[in-house]
C-alpha cells in the first residue's frame, strides 16, 4: 500500500469541478484508491464521496493506494493534487 | 398593481404574461415489483438514456455558452455514475422489491440532505444538482424527457428558482425573461441567463406567487423590479424605457459586423475595457475587436487573501480563450489610492494619488508581481494575451519590469511550461513624466495606452473625486490633448501602436481628434463600441 499526505491549498477547496476531475484520474487505475480526511474515508472513484468529504483550504488529507498499479496512481494522483488543489 | 423587488441577475424591459413553471411535482408511487432484475435493467436503461441527454446539453451549452458554463452537464454524467449512488438505488429495488422510481427518489432525498446538512454554501448548493440528475431519470422513466418548457408565446417566466438543464433548454425566441424566488448571482440560472441575454430578476421571494400565472406583467431588468398588473402609467414609463433599450439593440444589429472606418477609409480598432472575466460576454455582444484593458484588479479586491497563481491563470486563460484569438490587453495589478485590498496591508498616506500604488507596489514586493507575470505568461499559451504596466514614470522601472518578466520566463521553460514568446507588452501613460520621456520609453515596449482619468488629473493637479474642482475641470483641456498627441508621435517614430484607454477614449466629442492624431485603438465600455463605430463611420 502506498500513502501521501497533501494539505489543500486551492481556496475552494475539493468544489464539484476538481472533485469531477479527481474522479477520472482515479478511474485510470485498477488500485483501491482511497482519501481520508479526518475520521471520514471515501473512495476515490466517487464524485459523491469525495464531495462529500467538503475538504477545504488549509484541509490535510491522506491518499492511499492499494492494488497492481498503486505506485503508478499514487504518482498521478500526486500530480494531479499539486497542480489542481 | 403590485409591484415585486428583487435583485437584478440582467439588464433589460419586456412586457408581456407570466408562466408559473410548476416542476413535475408528481407524487412518487411505492410499488411491489417481483422481477427486480428486469426493473434494475429499466432503471440502467434510463440511466444510459439521461447520460445521452447530458452529453446532448453538454454539446449545446458549450455551443451557446462556452466550456465554463458547460461542465456542469459533464460533472451531473458523473453523479449518475457515481457507485455510491447507483450501489444505492439498486440495492432498494432488490432488497425492498420496489420500482425505480421509488428508488432513485429515496436515494435522491438522502443525497440532498447530506449535501444540505453541510456547513458550506457551496455544497448546499449542490443539492439542486442531485435533484436535477434525478429528475432527470425520473422523467424517463414516466416516459417523459424531451423540452420541458413549450410555449406558444412571449413568456416571463416565473418559478421558485431553475436548474441549468431548464434554463439551457428554453427556446430563447419565446422567453421574454425570467423571474425567480430564490437563487443567487452565482446560481447557474443566472450566469446561464446573462450568457443568453434575456433580462433576469433573482431572489424575488415568498411575494412571487403562482397565482401571478397568467397575469400581464412588466419585468424590469436594470431596477430588479417586476410590475403585475401595471398601471397606465408604469407602463408608459416602462415603454418608453424599452424603447431606449430596443434602439440600441437596433443599433446593435445594424452596426454589427461592420468595420470600425472612416469615410475617406481611415480604420481604427474599438476594443473593450473589462473589469471582470464574466464581462467578455458583453464585450463580445457588443462587438468587441478586443479587450483593450482588463482591469485585473477584481482579482484582488474579491479576496481576502493575495489570489492564487492557478486562480488567476484560470481567469486570463477563460478570457483568452473565449475572445478566440482577438487581443486581450490585461493591465497588471493597479492598487493602491482609491482601490484598496485589507491584506495589502497598506498603510494610510496623505496623498494616496501620488503615493504608494500601482507599479510602485509591484516592484517592491516582487513576490506578489511575479505570480501575476507567471499566470499571465502561461496564460498567454491560450490565446493573443498582451500586458500592460500601470504609472511608469521612468525607464528603469520599463528595465525592472523586464528583467523580472525575463527571470519569469525563464522560470517557465525549466518548468517546461509553455507560453508565448511573442506576446506583447505595453505601457500605460498616466503622468506627465511618462509623456516627457516617452520617446525613451517607445523604444522599451511594443505599445502605449494612454489612460485618461490619470493623466488628466496628474496634469491640471485636480482632484476628481473632489466636487469643488468641477468648474476647473476640463476633460479637453488643451495640455491634455497636447500629451497624447506627443506620446502618438513618439510610438509612432517607434513603428508602434497606441491605444486610448480611459473615459476620453468613449467621448464621441473627440473621436474625430483621435482620427486625427492617428491613435490606432480606443477601448471603451462594452455598452460604448457600437456608438463610437457608428461615430467613426460617420467621419470623413
Amino acid at each position: 500500500m502506498k500513502e501521501f499526505r497533501y494539505v489543500i491549498t486551492d481556496d475552494l477547496g475539493i468544489h464539484a469541478r476538481p472533485a469531477g476531475l479527481l474522479v477520472k484520474e482515479a478511474a485510470l487505475f485498477q488500485s483501491y484508491i482511497k482519501i481520508k480526511k479526518g475520521e471520514k474515508e471515501v473512495d476515490a472513484k466517487r464524485i459523491f464521496g469525495i464531495m462529500g468529504l467538503a475538504a477545504k483550504k488549509g484541509d490535510e488529507i491522506l491518499l492511499t493506494a492499494e492494488g497492481a498499479d498503486e505506485d503508478e496512481a499514487i504518482a498521478a494522483i500526486t500530480e494531479f493534487l499539486k497542480a489542481n488543489l | 398593481m403590485i409591484t415585486l423587488t428583487g435583485k437584478s441577475v440582467f439588464g433589460g424591459v419586456e412586457i408581456g404574461k407570466i408562466l408559473f413553471y410548476k416542476r413535475n411535482s408528481r407524487q412518487i408511487r411505492r410499488w411491489h415489483v417481483e422481477d427486480t432484475e428486469n426493473e434494475v435493467i429499466r432503471f440502467e436503461n434510463a440511466k444510459a438514456e439521461a447520460i445521452v441527454q447530458l452529453k446532448g446539453l453538454y454539446e449545446k451549452a458549450m455551443k451557446d455558452v462556452g466550456e465554463e458554463n458547460a461542465l456542469i452537464f459533464e460533472i451531473h454524467q458523473m453523479m449518475l455514475e457515481d457507485l455510491d449512488y447507483l450501489e444505492s438505488i439498486i440495492h432498494i429495488i432488490k432488497n425492498q422489491q420496489v420500482n425505480a422510481e421509488y428508488a432513485v427518489a429515496t436515494t435522491a432525498d438522502n443525497f440532498v440532505a447530506m449535501f444540505v446538512a453541510m456547513d458550506d454554501a457551496y455544497m448546499q448548493g449542490r443539492a439542486t444538482d442531485v435533484k436535477d440528475v434525478s429528475e432527470r431519470i425520473l422523467n424517463i422513466l414516466a416516459g417523459a424527457g424531451g423540452t420541458i418548457f413549450s410555449l406558444d408565446e412571449p413568456t416571463i417566466i416565473a418559478a421558485d428558482d431553475l436548474v441549468p438543464s431548464e434554463t439551457v433548454q428554453l427556446d430563447k425566441e419565446k422567453v421574454l425573461g425570467f423571474a425567480t424566488m430564490y437563487g443567487s448571482s452565482n446560481s447557474h440560472t443566472a450566469i446561464l441567463a446573462r450568457t443568453m441575454n434575456i433580462p433576469a430578476i433573482i431572489g424575488l421571494g415568498e411575494e412571487l406567487r403562482e397565482e401571478y400565472d397568467g397575469a400581464y406583467a412588466v419585468i424590469d431588468g436594470f431596477d430588479g423590479k417586476i410590475y403585475i398588473d401595471p398601471d397606465e402609467e408604469t407602463l408608459k414609463l416602462m415603454k418608453e424605457k424599452q424603447a431606449i433599450d430596443r434602439e440600441k439593440k437596433l443599433l446593435l444589429q445594424e452596426l454589427k459586423g461592420k468595420k470600425n472606418v472612416t469615410r475617406s477609409g481611415q480604420k481604427i480598432h474599438i476594443y473593450a475595457n473589462i473589469g471582470n472575466a464574466s464581462d467578455v460576454g458583453l464585450a463580445l455582444q457588443n462587438d468587441a475587436g478586443g479587450i483593450g484593458l482588463f482591469r485585473s484588479e477584481f482579482l484582488y479586491l474579491e479576496n481576502n487573501t493575495f489570489p492564487t497563481e492557478d486562480e488567476q491563470f484560470q481567469v486570463y486563460k477563460t478570457v483568452a480563450e473565449n475572445m478566440a484569438g482577438k487581443k486581450v490587453i490585461i493591465r497588471t495589478l493597479d492598487i493602491g489610492a482609491d482601490k484598496q485590498a485589507t491584506y495589502f496591508n497598506l498603510p494610510h498616506e496623505e496623498n494616496p494619488a501620488l503615493g504608494y500604488r500601482a507599479i510602485r507596489i509591484c516592484l517592491t514586493q516582487t513576490d506578489v508581481f511575479k505570480t501575476q507575470l507567471r499566470a499571465l505568461l502561461r496564460a498567454s499559451a491560450y490565446g493573443q494575451i498582451a500586458i500592460m504596466f500601470p504609472m511608469i514614470t521612468s525607464v528603469w522601472e520599463v528595465r525592472r519590469i523586464k528583467d523580472i518578466l525575463e527571470e519569469v520566463r525563464a522560470e517557465l521553460r525549466t518548468d517546461g511550461i509553455p507560453y508565448n514568446e511573442e506576446l506583447e507588452i505595453g505601457l500605460m501613460i498616466e503622468t506627465p513624466a511618462a509623456v516627457m520621456i516617452s520617446r525613451e520609453l517607445a523604444k522599451e515596449v511594443d505599445f502605449f495606452s494612454v489612460g485618461t482619468n490619470d493623466l488628466t488629473q496628474y496634469t491640471l493637479a485636480i482632484d476628481r473625486q473632489n466636487p469643488k474642482l468641477d468648474d476647473f475641470y476640463d476633460p479637453h483641456h488643451p495640455a491634455v490633448l497636447a500629451m497624447i498627441q506627443m506620446v502618438a508621435d513618439s510610438i509612432h517614430a517607434e513603428g508602434k501602436w497606441i491605444g486610448i484607454c480611459g473615459e476620453l477614449g468613449a467621448d464621441l466629442e473627440m473621436t474625430e481628434t483621435f482620427l486625427k492624431m492617428g491613435i490606432d485603438e480606443l477601448s471603451v465600455s462594452p455598452a460604448m463600441i457600437l456608438s463610437v463605430r457608428k461615430k467613426v463611420r460617420e467621419t470623413e
